[in-house]
């Protein structure tokens, strides 16, 4: 634990990138190196100014680039430190080439990305394009819909990382502005009580450990390669494990409970849509409207992205008559990544729903409540019709003419 | 690890391509102990050849030869060998043929030429050039 600590009121006033800096601190990490990119700036800033007022213990490294910044990570964590830094967009565009170095080295370390739209044109806003360039870096990926669940999975995700069995670095997501920067009610554990849930950190195969010096980073070439590759993926498949029990010991600390895939007012549900993010508790709201007019809606999100629940998905969707998967990322040539993967879920499964892929919110578009009750009414509209309504993509809340594509 | 990293299937390998040097853990410097008395891991680069990696490979005149260890301290392979302060010859298993210990060694002429792969350590002898600036 730092030595210097900081006294939290049981109720605090945090926007997500703070929430995500307060997590960081109290998580006692070695080394920090970071370099600031809108909207995630904060949480640099914020651990910077921590660090000046000696609430951090650890080395905190300013950097020239997010290229920079990734790999000073990757060497600090083989050399057998705890890790973490945050991005977004762009940086983590730069930073991409190096996330693929970190789960192939299998160094735990935490990143947060503060999800924001991909230039061009250029944009600072919230959309999925930077989570969904992570889709297969190997990193474990967690979503979060609110402040106070980016601090519980910041918490989560240095646990679920550095356990013996995992050892792969993280990824907590969250919404850019939308969660990055709304200030609500957060629930925080006081330093000692969240630095014990994280634990000790744990080296394995560390640089610094003279007694067995080691190389990190190797070539393998067609001789080594895919068997490394078959150990990542299946370490990756193999956290679920790890992944259930750290949500379990969560809850018994904090009293919130977190699963693979959340879900509201599904038990009854007949038509559903599939969202991430901030999205999830607007369509909260939505369904109850909906309720309220007689139409049985739910809404499904993933809080588990990698490794991809694959089954606990397709369950929850098996008694829905029609679906929309709604991804917040241009889908560049093809259906979206939700659609992508909710589709192949569901193949071997019994259900049949109704499957349109709706894109929204790029770069930052609202999506409002109204807006999501009026995807309601069209999903409550095909499954009465029992067909599609013309297509399966379409753009929602985008000007000009419609856009629909893949005819049906 | 005593099975041969040759048997291995994916579940048996150190996981992230994590390459130890050594055996065992070592209770020594390994600075202060000769390469041949280090109980190197199977796979470490002691046991990797690359030496077909090599264009041009050093030929070393032993009759020139001043030991100033120029070569020794500049390959950036570590693949002057060197023992008691004094050159003993190549590791071509290793050697690039990148040139270097030829452009750093002072005697004139040179104690290390630069030759095609293929010339016979003999023949290159035979060719060495005169000391520059005589006759
Ligand atoms: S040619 Fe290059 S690699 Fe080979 S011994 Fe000389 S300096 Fe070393
Ligand atoms: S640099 Fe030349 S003279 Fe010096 S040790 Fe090497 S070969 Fe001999």
């Amino acid at each position: 634990m730092n030595s210097k600590i900081m006294e939290l009121n049981k109720v605090e006033v945090w926007d997500g990138n703070m929430a995500a800096t307060q997590a960081m601190r109290q998580a006692d990490i070695d080394v920090v190196a970071a370099y600031p990119i809108t909207p995630s700036t904060p949480v640099v800033e914020n651990y910077a100014t921590f660090h000046a007022n000696g609430y951090i213990d650890g080395e905190f490294v300013m950097v020239e680039s997010e290229h920079a910044a990734m790999s000073g990570c990757v060497g600090a964590a083989a050399a057998g430190g705890r890790v973490a830094t945050a991005t977004s967009s762009q940086g983590l565009a730069l930073m991409v080439e190096v996330l693929y170095q970190a789960s192939g080295m299998r160094l735990p370390m935490v990143l947060n990305i503060v999800n924001r739209a991909l230039a061009s044109p250029l944009n600072v806003n919230g959309d999925h394009s930077d989570l969904y360039l992570t889709r297969d870096s190997g990193w474990i990926s967690l979503c979060t819909f609110s402040p106070q669940e980016v601090y519980d999975m910041n918490l989560c995700a240095f646990k679920i990382g550095e356990h013996m069995d995992v050892r792969l670095p993280v990824i907590v997501n969250q919404d850019g502005f939308l969660s990055s920067h709304t200030a609500q009610n957060i629930y925080p554990l006081q330093d000692k009580e969240a630095c014990d849930f994280v634990g000790e950190y744990k080296p394995l195969n560390a640089m610094l450990d003279f007694s067995r010096p080691v190389t990190h980073g190797v070539q393998t070439e067609e001789d080594w390669h895919f068997e490394h590759k078959a150990k990542q993926h299946d370490a990756l498949m193999n956290s679920t494990k790890v992944i259930a029990e750290v949500f379990a010991e969560f809850e018994k600390l904090s009293g919130r409970k977190y699963n693979f895939v959340e879900s509201y007012k599904m038990e009854d549900a007949e038509i559903a849509i599939v969202v991430l993010g901030t999205t999830y508790e607007s369509a909260q709201l939505a369904v109850d409207k909906m309720r309220e007019e007689g139409i049985k809606a739910g809404v499904v999100a993933i809080r588990v992205f990698r490794p991809f629940p694959l089954k606990e998905v397709s369950d929850m969707l098996q008694n829905v008559k029609a679906v929309a998967c709604m991804d917040r990322s241009a889908p560049g040539g093809s259906v979206g990544a939700l659609y992508n993967e909710i589709s192949g879920a569901l193949f071997n499964s019994p259900a049949r729903p109704l499957l349109s892929n709706i894109i929204y919110g790029l770069g930052g578009r609202d999506m409002t409540i109204g807006v999501l009750c009026d995807i309601y009414r069209d999903l409550d509209a095909e499954a009465k019709a029992g067909k599609l309504n013309g297509s399966i993509q379409r753009f929602v809340g985008v000007r000009g003419p419609e856009l629909k594509y893949y005819k049906v | 690890m005593s099975k041969s990293i040759h048997d291995m299937g994916w579940d048996e390998l150190v996981l992230g391509a994590a390459v130890h040097s050594f055996k065992e853990e070592i209770d020594y410097n390994p600075s202060q102990v000769l390469p041949e008395n280090r109980d190197y891991a199977e796979t470490n680069s002691k046991y990797k050849y690359v030496g077909d990696w090599r264009v041009f490979k050093p030929v070393w005149n032993t009759d020139l030869c001043i030991h100033c260890q120029f070569c020794w301290l500049y390959c950036p392979d570590t693949s002057i060998l060197s023992r008691e302060k004094k050159m003993i010859g190549f590791d071509y298993d290793h050697c690039k043929g990148c040139g270097i210990c030829q452009e750093v060694c002072p005697t004139n002429p040179k104690s290390i030429i630069m030759f095609t792969e293929q010339t016979e350590e003999e023949e290159a002898l035979n060719q060495w050039p005169e000391k520059k600036g005589s006759k």
